[in-house]
């Protein structure tokens, strides 16, 4: 049997890692609003509220809006970083707000809507324009060789050329945070890259010289100008901007 | 102003089960998928550990072994015939998957990898066997992708952001279509269909301490409840054993497919007390149980002794990175631990409704114990109840579900709206959505709709949990009636038609009431312990009286209902679940 390993030991000696210890902290929040139902121009509203400081900034989010203005509106629905529906940008960074807990960002936080894309309300933005760019890029298997019986053979090697691409969750943090894509939104943006990406370097796919093509053009690949926004941004540890170059790459040799 | 729309078949939810019935039917017939997050958002994306398939890669298997395993986990109430078709048709589903792209990692040889998950076995129950086929720890994730990158493919019609408040029928009780709320204006839209496939996915977010994201509030579920159809074996719902601690947040089995073990606050792995043989590999009801009773018996961790450790610290670091990844971050973002180095502080988590809106092995809902067919509904997924898993469901099978009986349900609801035709709607097709909405619009006073939410989560942990009895489901039932009450007052603070989501949440309100409503009446009627449904009261299974499904309806008065159905019975006999 293992040596004995006392509750102490994980997670009551350092107030670091105190988990639900119930200690409350103050945090003012500092929100961007837009309400075009009461306003032509967006506004800044702050909220100062007490909570958990190992909480969630989401979780803030809805003390606020449970508890002190219930017309604040965003998107969330897993909150623990997989379902992408919180991208905000958080003292001026992108990222998800269910990933961010409130110990990191008090006493004070500026929150505002993902920029490049219109604001509808609040912090909700119009996704439609970012998932055209996802669409444009042919973002499934294209192969219409004779299908086997059972799996088609991928040797780990093979799946680890794309792995990194296939934990996109489109959230949109990447392609946000672009200044390619704020000053020009016709520019496909990484997170579509990203998935282009994961299909021309997967062995078993038909179509990346179709890809390569569609992000040759000049909403394509060549737009990006390498600021690493969008890796900093990516709530996945996404490596966006080696993803890019290497897309690049395999533009300029045509093949993958 | 009401949109109307009309197609052949409408189907709401776009997770897998929605997404994988909306392959089959938009290429037979016109199709809609409508869903209230984007389809990427749903939280099929959140499952991790694998999907179980009997392929042999890497060590002998068999789909009848898959199906033994399904029913003996399900403690005897699985419908046998259809899990037979689960297990038997997973190979096929699988193919299908990794054709369509799905980045399975791959065993040396280049085929799909399998790993060990809870309740597993081979040959009947003699060790744990590998048939978990996997992608990391984002299986689920990469199923919603591949699935959604298949729609894309196919242009699929997705209305997002639309919320489904009614089911639509004919006098003579045929599916006449759903009424749906646009988020982004705040209008109701008709959507007039022969067919009509739920596929809303499961409610837990009626506990405190849960897996479910905030979008699990069993919209489905209330919709047709309210239609006078009943609900199945609402009884049984599945506690997670390994969540983080007080957050919830999943860690996969398949953590403990790959070695990790469960320990109690002195260190000691207690599952082998409990299960010799598969120790930390039983299934989720038994260690969720095993759990409560360390906890129980003063050997919990944690500020209130109300937890467990997850402990990973043997493992090869490189199975965490690779095999593991996920769950290694969430451990280090959310409780600051790392897993490398550190036990896991875990608690059971509510995950997994095994009951739901009944069907047959087409995904046809049908009502009352001889099942009568409802002419053009089907449900799949998390939100129906085939049954496949009985009082307890194995890991990896509710992402099987998914893939088998959503394709079931899309083949068979396409091959019925091209033969049917079209009904009419009543006139007055939104009058009871707008008169709903209407209601919670009106009062500017009165209660908070997060309050009762909240009284609700922790009630339902507290009294209908991993462990029940007459009493604390008596008292449940109470508190329910006092959250019905004060239901009827709420007031929000959003009256905006634009993006009203405060609004959308005191809807989503309600149908998590009704969910729990019919929980507890059920586990109330059912006087045994038999899977996840654990009486303390009653603690031993009573096969002479309860080889029954309960079925849930829900009377005029706001009382509940109960029949019960026979268990469609097979090969296996009932016997001891020991493992």
């Amino acid at each position: 049997m293992a040596a004995p390993i006392s509750a102490a030991d994980v997670l009551n000696t350092s107030d670091e890692r105190r988990v639900g210890a119930g200690h409350l902290t103050s945090l003012t929040l500092r929100i961007r609003r837009y309400d075009p139902e009461r306003s032509a121009d967006p506004w800044w509203d702050e909220f100062a509220i007490k909570t958990d400081p190992y909480e969630r900034l989401v979780e803030a989010l809805h003390e606020v809006k449970w508890h002190h203005d219930g017309t604040l509106t965003f998107r969330r629905s897993c909150a623990h970083g997989i379902c992408g529906s919180d991208a905000m940008v958080i003292n001026g960074r992108n990222a998800l707000a269910c990933k961010v807990l409130v110990k990191d960002v008090a006493p004070t936080v500026t929150i505002e809507p993902i920029r490049g894309l219109p604001v509808l309300k609040d912090l909700i933005v119009d996704m439609e324009p970012f998932f055209d760019g996802y669409r444009s890029v042919l973002p499934f298997l294209v192969n219409d060789d004779p299908e086997p019986e059972r799996e088609r053979v991928q040797s780990p090697e093979d799946r680890a050329r794309y792995d990194d691409t296939t934990k996109c969750i489109l959230c949109a943090a990447c392609t946000t945070s672009c200044p390619i894509f704020w000053a020009d939104g016709s520019y496909v943006g990484p997170a579509a890259i990203v998935n282009a990406h994961r299909f021309i370097f997967d062995s078993r796919d038909r179509a990346p010289r179709e890809r390569l093509g569609i992000l040759s053009e000049r909403s394509g690949v060549f737009r990006c100008r390498t600021t690493f926004n969008c890796t900093e941004a990516c709530p996945r540890g996404i490596e966006v901007t080696k993803a890019i170059q290497e897309v690049k790459r395999a533009v300029l040799f045509d093949r993958p | 102003m009401t949109i109307t729309h009309t197609y052949d078949a409408v189907i709401v939810g776009a997770g897998g089960a929605g997404l994988r019935a909306a392959i089959e039917a938009s290429g037979r017939v016109k199709t809609a998928v409508i869903s209230k997050l984007y389809p990427t958002r749903s939280h099929t994306g959140a499952a991790q550990g694998g999907v179980c398939a009997a392929l042999g890669n890497v060590e002998e298997d068999s789909p009848e072994w898959h199906t033994f395993d399904t029913v003996k986990g399900g403690d005897y109430l699985v419908d046998q015939p259809a899990a037979q078709i689960l297990c038997e048709e997973a190979v096929d589903s699988i193919y299908e998957l990794e054709r369509w792209g799905l980045p399975f990692n791959r065993t040396p040889d280049g085929l799909i990898d399998q790993r060990r998950f809870g309740g597993h076995t081979a040959n009947h129950g003699e060790r744990p066997v590998r048939r978990a086929c996997y992608a990391a720890d984002r299986t689920g994730h990469m199923i919603l992708q591949t699935l959604y990158q298949q729609c894309v493919k196919r242009d699929v019609r997705f209305f997002n952001e639309f919320y489904c408040l009614d089911l639509l029928t004919t006098d003579d009780g045929r599916t006449a279509g759903v009424v749906a709320y646009e988020l982004a204006t705040g209008e109701l839209h008709v959507f007039r269909a022969n067919a009509v496939l739920f596929a809303t996915g499961g409610y837990g977010r009626m506990f405190r301490v849960s897996s479910n994201a905030h979008a699990l509030t069993g919209d489905g579920l209330s919709v047709v409840w309210r239609r006078g159809l009943p609900l199945e074996d609402m009884e049984f719902f599945q506690f997670h054993p390994t969540g983080l601690y007080r957050l919830g947040v999943l860690l996969s089995e398949g953590a403990r497919g790959e070695g990790a073990v469960l320990r109690n606050r002195d260190g000691e792995r207690f599952m082998e007390r409990y299960a010799p043989t598969i120790k930390d590999l039983a299934p989720r009801d038994v260690v969720s149980r095993a759990i409560y009773q360390e906890i129980k018996e003063g050997r919990g961790i944690g500020p209130r002794g109300d937890g467990v450790y997850l402990d990973l610290t043997h493992l090869d670091p490189a199975i965490l990175e690779q095999k593991l990844p996920d769950i290694t971050e969430f451990a280090r973002v959310y409780l600051q631990v790392e897993p490398k180095e550190e036990p896991v502080p875990i608690q059971p988590t509510a995950h997994y409704a095994m009951g739901g809106i009944p069907t047959d092995v087409h995904a046809r809902v049908v009502t009352g114990p001889d099942e009568r067919i409802v002419p053009g509904l089907y449900a799949a997924g998390e939100c129906a109840c085939v049954s496949v898993h009985g009082a307890n469901r194995l890991g990896t099978n509710s992402l099987l579900d998914i893939v088998v009986f959503g394709r079931r349900g899309g083949q068979d609801m396409a091959a019925h709206a091209a033969e049917a035709d079209l009904p009419d709607v009543p006139a007055d097709a939104t009058s009871r959505t707008r008169e709903l909405l209407d209601r919670i619009l009106a009062r500017r006073d009165g209660d908070n709709v997060a309050d009762i939410r909240a009284e609700l989560q922790d009630a339902m942990f507290d009294l209908a949990f991993v462990v029940r009895s007459e009493e604390s489901l008596a008292k449940m039932g109470e508190i329910l009636d006092g959250l019905h009450d004060r239901y009827e007052r709420i007031a929000i603070g959003d009256h905006g038609r634009i993006y009203n989501t405060d609004l959308m949440e005191a809807v989503e309100l309600r149908f998590l009431l009704d969910c729990a409503t019919a929980l507890v009446a059920a586990a109330s009627g059912r006087d045994e312990s038999r899977g996840a449904h654990y009486r303390e009261d009653h603690p031993l299974r009573d096969d002479a009286n309860w080889m029954e499904h309960s079925l849930a309806y829900l009377e005029p008065d706001g009382s509940v209902r109960l029949e019960t159905k026979p268990v469609k019975t097979g090969p296996y006999i009932p016997m001891e679940r020991k493992y």
